[in-house]
């Protein structure tokens, strides 16, 4: 019902615009002119972005929780995690706008700019606001995700591999990188699929921080725009027919993006539990 | 041969060291949000804050009583149509139901859990706000009960499994209908997990800020009814954050200490039930 009422407010839209749509970059309301690249690219890169920040995070943490940690700190700790999960996304926003924005802005992108200025990827005007500065506050945002989840999938793995690789003389690293990790990778890549789709969706505390600028950058210290927060700041205000369509079309392509990749999560999580209690 | 091992040492000392530091920083994150909203928003939480209206920017003090009346509005209604829907679907999955059947509906409760929150915006909104004509806090409620209701569906089902098979049986010997059974006897047993699992999820939607934008959008003052425009606290949080006003961004602040507090609050108690009440017989 969901889909067929997005794909019917959206046809308007679809049978202007067809499948360039999706690749034209122009962005003009007063022309009645939509193209969703600008947003599908900032969607892709800021969640991009998040994951290549979140991912080594998360993994190692899920790591240290499963198999370092006693028993009970580790507990203790995954109930802080679990917490930070359950944090709205709208105080993620609040806190970004008034302390992670100047903060980037007076020293982190400027010292950036000093060591990487050449490169066109950090080049450029600085703002505080952009692509950069919305993928850090959204890897903040999925690695509660990644971690709990990886964690699970760690702990599903068998005891008896653990200290087979321990009893033939292996490090506890060693037993834990090429043993335990590889055992459970599919499920840890499933839990990077649950943090990517969530990092795709996420609308409030990107609208907060990315810039609100619909055309491509290279540089990642610019301001751009991404599908949710397109959709967040302008659909109260689109006038006319074309507009809210284009816009329904917009939620519709992200609805589809985070269907499939949830669903690829779905499996990947699901194929790992039942290897681990198969072979346990 | 003892320099390799060596070296496999210090690869074990240094990777097993950064892991600690990984799950360091993820929690300390958690700190750092809280003395953050602490420390900007404790000084602008007071007794006005809880009763007074919001003013315009540059007037000094002002509340978002209508806010948080407001966002309760919303997650009551919210909860009154998503929690039934929710719990029976999920005693459904647990008892009733064949294979394919409830494998489908567990897999599509499993996608809407995962539809981005603006999406459930614009889907209410066509639904909802377009028929009606304009903005209402029933259109509020209702996105946020399309997010509830997996939620809660699948954790009723979860703690349902959980009751030991014996109880089942025992009860249906003893001559209970199917139905006698499921209400005395299986819900009873599963019923801290279960309230737990509908407080999480309440907490959970009343953070959500997304799929409130357009449907019941906000207001400066009372609503005098659910159909018109409502204000909400994630919203306020979000419109007085983007505002340029510094006395609008300390009620922003405040505004996000009161609405954290409040979810944290949720989680933590939940959590407790769960540690102490969910030792069911085995």
């Amino acid at each position: 019902m969901l889909v067929y009422q997005l794909w019917v407010t959206s046809s308007l839209s679809r049978h202007k615009f067809g499948f360039g749509f999706l690749t034209s970059s122009m962005w003009n309301p007063v022309t009645d002119q939509f193209g969703a690249a600008p947003f599908i690219y900032g969607t892709v890169l800021t969640s991009f972005l998040a994951l290549l920040i979140s991912v080594p995070l998360g993994v190692g943490a899920a790591i240290y929780l499963s198999e370092l940690a006693l028993p009970k700190l580790s507990i203790s700790l995954t109930f802080l995690v679990e917490l930070l999960a359950a944090v709205p996304s709208v105080i993620f926003g609040l806190l970004a706008i008034f302390t992670l924005v100047p903060f980037m802005r007076d020293y982190i992108e400027p010292a950036l700019q000093k060591v990487f200025g050449d490169t066109p990827f950090f080049s450029g005007p600085i703002f505080g606001v952009g692509y950069l500065t919305a993928g850090i506050i959204l890897a903040v945002m999925t690695f509660p995700f990644i971690i709990s989840v990886s964690r699970e999938a760690l702990m599903a793995v068998p005891r008896e591999q653990r200290e087979a690789a321990l009893a033939l003389g292996a490090t506890k690293w060693e037993s834990t990188w090429q043993i335990v990790v590889p055992f459970a990778k599919l499920g840890i890549i499933g839990s990077i699929f649950l943090g990517l789709a969530r990092a795709l969706g996420e609308t409030m505390a990107v609208t907060m921080v990315i810039g609100n600028d619909p055309s491509i950058h290279a540089s990642l210290l610019s301001p751009g725009y991404t599908i949710a927060a397109v959709v967040a700041n302008e659909f109260t205000e689109a006038s006319g027919k074309t507009y809210p369509a284009a816009l329904v079309e917009l939620g519709l392509v992200l609805f589809v993006l985070t269907m499939v990749i949830n669903a690829l999560a779905q499996v990947l999580i699901v194929l790992t539990t039942s290897k681990g209690s198969s072979k346990g | 041969m003892t320099s390799r091992n060596q070296r496999r040492n210090i690869v074990n000392n240094v990777m097993l060291t950064s892991t600690g530091v990984c799950a360091f920083i993820t929690v300390s994150t958690l700190f750092l949000i809280l003395a953050y909203l602490v420390y900007n928003g404790g000084k602008s939480v007071n007794l006005d804050f809880f009763t007074k209206l919001p003013l315009a920017p540059g007037q000094d003090g002002g509340g978002m009583a209508n806010a948080i009346v407001g966002s309760a509005e919303i997650v009551l209604l919210a909860s009154v149509i998503g929690i039934p829907i929710g719990f029976f679907a999920g005693v459904y999955l647990a008892e009733f139901g064949g294979k394919t059947f409830s494998f489908l509906i567990r897999y599509t409760a499993d996608l809407l859990n995962g539809v981005p929150s603006i999406v459930i915006g614009i889907f209410a909104w066509t639904v909802v706000v377009v028929p009606m004509h304009h903005f209402s806090a029933l259109a509020g409620g209702f996105a946020l009960s399309l997010m509830l209701i997996p939620i809660s569906a699948r954790s009723t089902e979860q703690f349902l499994l959980e009751v030991p098979r014996a109880m089942r049986e025992g009860a249906l010997a003893l001559g209970a209908s199917k139905w006698r059974t499921i209400a005395s006897v299986i819900v009873p047993a599963a019923r801290k997990g279960i309230m737990t699992g509908m407080i999480l999820g309440v907490a959970r939607i009343s953070g959500e800020t997304a799929p409130l934008l357009f449907t019941s959008l906000g207001n400066q003052f009372w609503a005098a009814s659910l159909s018109e425009p409502t204000a909400s606290l994630p919203v306020m949080i979000f419109t007085h954050a983007t505002a340029p006003y510094e006395d609008w961004h300390r009620q922003a602040w405040a505004a996000g200490l009161v609405l954290l507090g409040l979810v944290l609050i949720a989680n933590i108690s939940a959590r407790m039930i769960i540690s102490r009440g969910v030792s069911l017989p085995k």
